[in-house]
């Protein structure tokens, strides 16, 4: 509990990062941009899920532990991003999201 | 009387056809010549047998044959809309299986030796069998729809016999010609067939043809509307009559027949001789009550005159005509002209009904000697291996049996006693003399044209010149001689049958006497011709072409049919095919396939520019995605009451 | 006074988020990312969740970005000026973005939420007793999967990252 924050400014914060990451996922056009943009999402998410334990039920930790899997499953995802693109890139050399377009009709 | 062994007299057939066609590749030839002989051997004798109980045993009740029928109903539309299948016995009908089973038996016999050595051999029995089905079903149906599935049936299976040779384009179109001609004639039953049903209230047979206790006219009730002065059930039964004629090759619709003799001799000897011709006569036949009562016998008036005007048409066309084969076509037309004129001018009681046991005598004794002389036919182009006059002469000397069976024929078909022929056309004579002078006229001066040109196929076949052979003919094998000794008895002793006793119009039997002086005028008539066939055809002479010369242009427009053929070319070609068919063509072409194609066409723009989603590029699937997440959130929180 | 720091670190947070997503080289993007990590470890101080801001900082800040410039390192993109989108394609997204924001903080603002005023201070000693308690309401189970989890991405990273190499290797000997 923040003093003199209510919970309503908390989730302004969060909902404007969540848009701002899904602006970057779309707009970028370098696979590790999408990347970054794609832990901006994951972050915002993790703050709400505290933030909800914190102020509406503040006897439980289920948000806690949570966040928690959220950070360690987003480090996961992360390597894994990360190894596919080098592979990728030992293919095609390019990190441009334009050249994996193989996949249309 | 049990009838329920008659259901199998059509189905036996049938069972060979679906038996030699779906095994037609595996089936040896000769096994299946054995199998069609075998199946129609037993009809025979079911149907020999159905005949001895309908007609010795128990098939009279005080002294009137009954009727027979089991039906059940087939498909059900509404209550007096309903097509019934099923079996009717009555001495027409079981006279008829005897004709239809002992001549396709003869047939297929005769075919084994025939068809020897052809490619399709398996194939040729399996179309006679579906043909012996057909017809039999045609026989026995019980309503007018049955009987319009059996006609059908019967057209299909003639249009597969006629084009069986199929790589002859000659026989193609013939095949062609004969099932769209007679399928113009069905136009015109079936549109009486649904007139009757409707103002009569029903199709079956027994309904529509029952009589009154003193015979003096029809149960049934029908609504007396009426169309330009005539009433409309006889409107219907005109037109059921056009469906016969078209089958029975009456004049107009007669063009098919001596096309159809493209088609294997015994496959003319069954159907356009025997059998599917006489199916107009048949129905005629069936519906008689129903013909001589409606409107005091107005379409039987019509039956008579078109019958006799065929006959004497026919008749004078086979003068002059060289494809011996046609000669016979047009003398069954000649014939079967006969028959309807003898059903036109009879009455219904008693020894009034002379007209109608008449045909039906005819009908019978035609059957026998007709399918002997196209046998006989048979014998003689597979031995010359040619259709034509011109390159026959002398065959006395190698075919005697040939010889022999077809004078029998052609003296019983002159009316020449005692042979066959000469019974059953004293009847129709006695018939037409006694209602109507003009038609009597009629049949007189046709026997005469008819001992006549029988005559001059005789004695230019096996007579005449000498011609020389390239390998002398030689007579045909046993089993082509068989049927034709076969049918050679028959045309013999036939004539003897008292028939009258029999097969009547108003079901009771009576005695018929021959009338000397009518018969002494007709055998009279018939002798002349011969006498005149033998002084120009016997020897060789020059006598007949000078007789042919003298007339002319008369002689040139019989030999060509009197242009009939070639009218109707006219007709269909020019007319209908310019200014009816060729118009709706276009018409379908350009709007209907237009419209069509236009709706293909339209869906592969539509899905061009679809496609185009498919981008491959996962930004634009997350737009898409996120876009349409915010819209399904905003019309199902907010907008959706 | 919280309120004071929590404003500035909102601010710091969106600011570096925005220069993050249109910034056009690629190490000053992964650096302002580094920053909103590091506002988001701050608001979790804020909340009193000491353990859970730790853990924020060594996994996201120390080991996330550490990748993510290796990375970056890997495919040689250090100098090169990123492109940017189209305008058209810029737009149309910010406005979806801007309806989507709309509706969230409609949605949030309409509804109405029972705080519980409190101070609790969670210490490391209650997470540590959830994650491993097998009472109900303990986590035992999703520890161990994610512990799986991590093992299985761990393994996946390492075979796909190989990539060729393996199969050479095998061939030789």
């Amino acid at each position: 509990m923040i003093a003199g924050i209510s919970i309503y400014e908390i989730f302004t914060l969060t909902s404007i990062l969540f848009f701002i990451g899904i602006y970057g996922f779309i707009t970028r056009k370098n696979l590790i941009s999408i990347l970054i943009s794609l832990e901006l999402i994951l972050n915002a998410s993790a703050i709400n899920f505290v933030v909800i334990n914190k102020y509406l039920y503040p006897d439980v930790l289920q948000g806690v532990f949570f966040s928690i899997f959220i950070i360690a499953v987003a480090a996961a995802e992360t390597a894994l991003a990360v190894a596919i693109i080098i592979n990728l890139y030992r293919q095609i050399s390019s990190v441009e999201v334009k050249d994996t377009e193989i996949m249309k009709y | 009387m049990d009838i329920s062994y008659i259901l199998f007299i059509p189905l036996i057939p049938l069972a060979v056809f679906l038996l030699l066609g779906i095994g037609y590749q595996k089936i040896q030839p000769s096994v299946s010549g054995y199998i069609g002989v075998a199946g129609m051997a037993t009809s025979a004798a079911l149907s020999y047998y159905a005949a001895y109980q309908y007609f010795f045993a128990s098939g009279k009740v005080d002294g009137v044959y009954q009727t027979f029928v089991e039906k059940t109903v087939w498909m059900n539309f509404t209550d007096t809309l309903h097509i019934d299948m099923g079996i009717l016995v009555d001495p027409i009908s079981i006279m008829m299986l005897v004709v239809v089973t002992t001549i396709s038996l003869m047939v297929h016999i005769y075919s084994r030796g025939y068809m020897d050595g052809d490619k399709g051999y398996t194939k040729f029995f399996a179309f006679l069998s579906l043909f012996s089905f057909s017809m039999l079903g045609l026989v026995l149906a019980t309503n007018l729809f049955q009987i319009y599935i059996f006609w059908e049936l019967v057209g299909v299976s003639s249009y597969l016999l006629i084009g069986y040779y199929y790589t002859k384009t000659s026989a193609v179109a013939a095949a062609k010609k004969a099932f769209i001609v007679t399928r113009f004639a069905d136009f015109g039953f079936l549109i009486g067939i649904l007139i009757v049903g409707y103002y009569a209230g029903t199709f079956d047979f027994e309904t529509l043809n029952a009589v009154n206790a003193e015979g003096e006219g029809l149960l049934l009730n029908w609504a007396s509307t009426s169309f330009m002065g005539l009433s409309v059930i006889t409107w219907g039964l005109i037109l059921i009559f056009m469906g016969g004629a078209g089958k029975s090759a009456m004049f107009p619709l007669h063009i098919w027949l001596p096309d159809a003799m493209e088609g294997p001799t015994p496959v003319s000897a069954l159907i356009h001789a025997a059998t599917m011709v006489v199916a107009g006569v048949y129905l005629v036949a069936r519906l008689f009550p129903m013909y001589y009562f409606v409107e005091g016998g107005y379409a039987l008036n019509i039956v008579a005159y078109v019958g006799g005007f065929s006959s004497l048409f026919a008749a004078v066309i086979a003068l002059t005509q060289t494809d011996i084969k046609r000669v016979l076509a047009f003398s069954t037309m000649s014939q079967i002209g006969y028959m309807m004129l003898a059903l036109g001018v009879s009455s219904y009681k008693g020894h009034e009904g002379v007209g109608y046991m008449a045909s039906m005598f005819h009908l019978f004794t035609h059957a026998m000697f007709k399918a002997l002389l196209f046998l006989g036919a048979g014998s003689v182009i597979h031995a010359v291996h040619s259709n034509y006059l011109k390159d026959m002469g002398g065959l006395r000397k190698y075919m005697p049996i040939t010889n022999i069976t077809f004078l029998i024929a052609a003296l019983a078909i002159a009316g020449v006693p005692p042979f066959a022929g000469f019974w059953s056309k004293d009847e129709i004579l006695v018939a037409a003399f006694e209602k109507n002078q003009l038609l009597y006229f009629v049949v007189l001066f046709v026997a005469g044209l008819t001992a006549f040109y029988m005559f001059r196929l005789y004695f230019g076949i096996f007579w005449g010149k000498d011609t020389k052979y390239h390998h002398p003919p030689h007579e045909s094998p046993m089993s082509m001689a068989f049927p034709l000794l076969f049918l050679a008895l028959m045309s013999m002793v036939a004539g003897f049958i008292p028939f009258s006793k029999f097969v009547t119009a108003d079901k009771v039997g009576f005695e018929a006497h021959l009338n000397l002086p009518l018969a002494a005028v007709a055998v009279g008539t018939g002798l002349t011709g011969i006498i005149i066939a033998w002084i120009f055809y016997k020897k060789e002479n020059d006598l007949a072409e000078k007789f042919a010369n003298a007339f002319g242009m008369f002689y040139k427009w019989t030999y060509h049919k009197f242009y009939f053929d070639e009218i109707y070319m006219f007709v269909t070609k020019k007319i209908i095919f310019n200014l009816v068919s060729a118009p709706i063509a276009k018409f379908d072409k350009k709007y209907v396939d237009g419209t069509m194609e236009g709706i293909g066409n339209k869906t592969v723009i539509i899905s061009e520019k679809i496609k185009g989603l498919q981008s491959g590029r996962l930004q634009d699937y997350a737009m898409f995605f996120v876009s349409g997440v915010v819209v399904v959130a905003l019309v199902f929180i907010y907008l959706w009451t | 006074m919280e309120k004071v720091i929590f404003y500035i670190l909102a601010l710091i947070m969106i600011v570096s988020a925005i220069a993050s997503v249109s910034s056009r080289k690629m190490l000053r993007s992964v650096i302002y990312l580094l920053f909103t990590l590091i506002g988001v470890a701050g608001i979790y101080f804020l909340i009193d969740y000491n353990f859970l801001a730790a853990v924020q900082l060594t996994v996201y800040a120390g080991g996330i970005i550490v990748l993510v410039i290796f990375s970056v390192l890997l495919v040689h993109h250090i100098e090169m000026e990123l492109e940017m989108a189209q305008l058209s394609k810029k737009i149309l997204t910010g406005i979806a973005c801007l309806i989507g924001l709309g509706l969230f903080l409609f949605t949030i603002y309409t509804n109405d939420f029972k705080v519980v005023e409190n101070s609790k201070t969670t210490t490391v000693e209650d997470i540590g007793r959830g994650l491993l308690s097998y009472d109900a309401g303990g986590f035992i189970l999703p520890f161990e999967v994610i512990s799986i989890l991590l093992l299985a991405a761990m393994i996946g990273a390492i075979i796909i990252g190989k990539g060729d190499k393996l199969t050479k290797n095998d061939e030789t000997l």
